[in-house]
């Protein structure tokens, strides 16, 4: 059964210096208690298409069209009543940086009450206490009755993200969107949360869509991977095979140019070429293709057509590289 | 091996006071962001300083720029004494070490274009003239793999990784001995570190550059470092080369730091072993008495309570120069 499904999500935003097509065609879905990561650089489109679960892109002038189906409930399509309804009860999201998640005028006890008073406006006062007290006890905050009556800046970074995550799941929701949750944290903490989340997904079934830029927490807690380049997704795979034998170009980049724990000194690393295009001005046909290793093999065409992700091998991919190739040339060529 | 050092700290100590109110903080309130750290960096090689917020690695690499005054000790530039200068001898020695920082785009001034930033350090040197300096910095901007054209461009028409490479040319105007990089890779995308990475690699070739490398991250650390210190606290608690700290760890911080990292290999989760700390890093104003870490650790006795551990070769591997400080090493 299909959970969410988004379907041919597009979000462009407009600018002064022009149109910013940020999210553009990007489909997937979701089943109820899977882990499904979305990796990408800056400016991929990552955080666009995480938000926009939500209708959480806001601007002047933002432009979004495809469906964003939860059980078959189109998101966007919703009025503004309803979506308020879903946020934060069927489907929560946490963020880089708990600091901005949290008012600094309340109590972290009173933040949490309030996330699920929202829901459930008959709670009594000693109830939503009781709440907030279970739910700092389940995230691992040391002397729970305590910490409950203090403010967010009494708090680490670490116990703030906790306290964040607490406040996503005192409603236990059927999706966690958790859109870098590690990245400002340090990495004995980032371990601590990545456990966290694991452990509260386990509890609660819920399913997380976790977006990030570091292949390395990938690895460790999902199980299937969106790679998205300038607004479109270019590979899609189980996360095994998307790191055993990636059969996009970029992803075999990326994976290439993660550092690992146990590399040779001085050893020349493998880097992409190049920078992130401007999704502005972004290049014809492929967007990959100035910094693609094997464009020029195809003649003009990664130039001047833009490939559709299609199925090869167990995943799928966007790249005009015929099947073989993609998966002879890319295959098993991430050696650790 | 013959060692030619080309910077030493001597017992480094910087204090801060935390005179945020008068009312509520003790006069004698400090955060000892360095507590006694001493190190030899040889010519042409990278020392990596690795560790967690607040360990003091950042206040290391501005003590050893000159950045700040040292509450005690001292770093020693070729022999001579970088804490002692005064500001005659300072402005000389400025030539010898540069920083590189983590945020490019906050150490470019955004009204001045590429080529003015970068032959900054030139014109306050007075080391060329104006014709010279121009001359210059194009040679510094193809180095860096800048294409010299873009000197009149200004930083917000460049990307992250090319103001990086715009900040390196900086710190290489005045032809440095030293580089101090405070995490200057860290917020790179990841396809971007690695060409940074590479190119600062190529430098240190070329020129004969040394560098101590600041950062968070330890893979990065043992790609690029000749040595690497872990820091807790103030403090380094283990010292060496990478293959010995990385592989032979003797300090059970470093350990946990380690399986900490995630690894980008789905077929190793759940095989490695994570050592998952508990708490958090205690205040830099009152640390635990005797070891720093003992409240965290779980080898921690009575004796980590009472006695500092000293610095002192890892048991075993005295050859590699592998120093830890701890009571019951690996």
């Amino acid at each position: 059964m299909t959970l969410l499904s988004v379907r041919d999500l597009h979000v462009t935003f407009g600018t002064a210096d022009g149109d910013v097509r940020a999210v553009k065609g990007v489909s997937f879905d979701v089943s109820p208690g899977e882990t499904v990561a979305i990796v990408g650089e800056s400016g991929s489109g990552k955080s666009v298409t995480a938000n926009s679960l939500l209708r959480l892109n806001f601007g002047a002038d933002v432009r979004t069209s495809g469906q964003v189906l939860l059980e078959g409930r189109d998101i966007l399509a919703m009025s503004d009543e309803e979506v308020r309804r879903v946020r934060g009860r069927e489907v929560a999201m946490i963020f880089q940086d708990p600091l901005t998640a949290l008012n600094p005028f309340y109590t972290v006890g009173r933040q949490i009450g309030e996330a699920y008073a929202v829901h459930h406006p008959e709670a009594a006062k000693k109830e939503l206490r009781e709440i907030a007290l279970d739910s700092l006890h389940k995230v691992g905050i040391p002397e729970p009755g305590k910490r409950i009556d203090q403010y967010p800046h009494e708090f680490s970074g670490g116990m703030r993200q906790r306290v964040v995550v607490a406040m996503a799941l005192v409603n236990s929701p059927k999706i966690l969107i958790a859109d870098e949750p590690t990245t400002a944290l340090d990495v004995t903490v980032q371990a601590q949360i990545l456990e966290l989340i694991a452990a509260m997904q386990e509890e609660h079934g819920s399913a997380v869509i976790l977006i990030t830029h570091d292949l390395g927490v990938v690895a460790e807690i999902t199980e299937r991977v969106m790679v998205m380049y300038a607004g479109r997704v270019v590979e899609s795979a189980a996360v095994a095979d998307a790191f055993a034998s990636p059969t996009h170009p970029y992803t075999r980049g990326l994976l290439k140019s993660v550092k690992s724990l146990d590399s040779v000194r001085h050893e020349r690393l493998e880097s992409i070429p190049g920078i992130p295009p401007s999704l502005i001005n972004l290049p014809s046909g492929c967007p990959f293709h100035p910094r693609c290793a094997y464009a020029d093999s195809l003649g003009r065409r990664c130039s001047t057509e833009v490939p559709d992700l299609r199925r090869v091998g167990s995943g799928s991919s966007a790249c005009h590289l015929p099947d073989e190739r993609l998966l002879d040339l890319l295959g098993g060529s991430h050696e650790q | 091996m013959s060692s030619d050092v080309v910077l030493e700290a001597r017992s480094l100590v910087k204090w801060f006071p935390t005179g945020s109110s008068k009312l509520l903080s003790r006069p004698t309130d400090m955060v000892q962001a360095v507590d006694g750290v001493s190190f030899r960096l040889e010519r042409g090689t990278t020392l990596a300083v690795v560790g967690e917020s607040g360990c003091g690695k950042s206040t290391l690499g501005r003590l050893l720029a000159r950045l700040i005054e040292p509450t005690s000790g001292s770093v020693m530039l070729d022999g001579s004494d970088v804490t002692a200068a005064d500001s005659r001898e300072l402005l000389a020695l400025r030539r010898d070490i540069q920083v590189v920082f983590q945020d490019p785009y906050a150490c470019l001034n955004p009204r001045h274009s590429i080529g003015q930033s970068i032959g900054t350090p030139i014109r306050i040197q007075k080391t060329l003239s104006r014709a010279g300096e121009k001359e210059r910095v194009r040679e510094l901007m193809g180095l860096v793999g800048l294409n010299p054209e873009h000197y009149n461009r200004f930083p917000h028409e460049f990307s992250g990784g090319q103001r990086q490479r715009a900040g390196i040319a900086r710190a290489l105007a005045l032809s440095p001995k030293v580089i101090i990089a405070d995490e200057p890779v860290s917020a790179l995308d990841v396809s971007i570190q690695a060409q940074i990475l590479n190119l600062m690699e190529d430098l240190q070739r070329q020129l004969g550059l040394s560098y101590v490398f600041i950062a968070h991250d330890l893979s990065v650390v043992r790609h690029i470092a000749d040595r690497v210190g872990v820091m807790y606290l103030g403090k380094v608690v283990e010292i060496g080369d990478p293959e010995s700290v990385y592989d032979t760890t003797a300090h059970p911080y470093t350990r946990a730091l380690l399986s900490a990292v995630p690894v980008a290999d789905p077929r190793s989760a759940g095989r490695r072993t994570r050592i998952v700390l508990t708490g958090d890093v205690p205040s830099p104003v009152d640390p635990p008495s005797g070891c720093r870490f003992r409240t965290r650790c779980p080898k921690a006795e009575a004796r980590c309570a009472i006695e500092e551990p000293p610095l002192v070769d890892a048991p075993g591997r005295r050859a590699s120069g592998h120093l830890v400080a701890c009571h019951f090493p690996d």
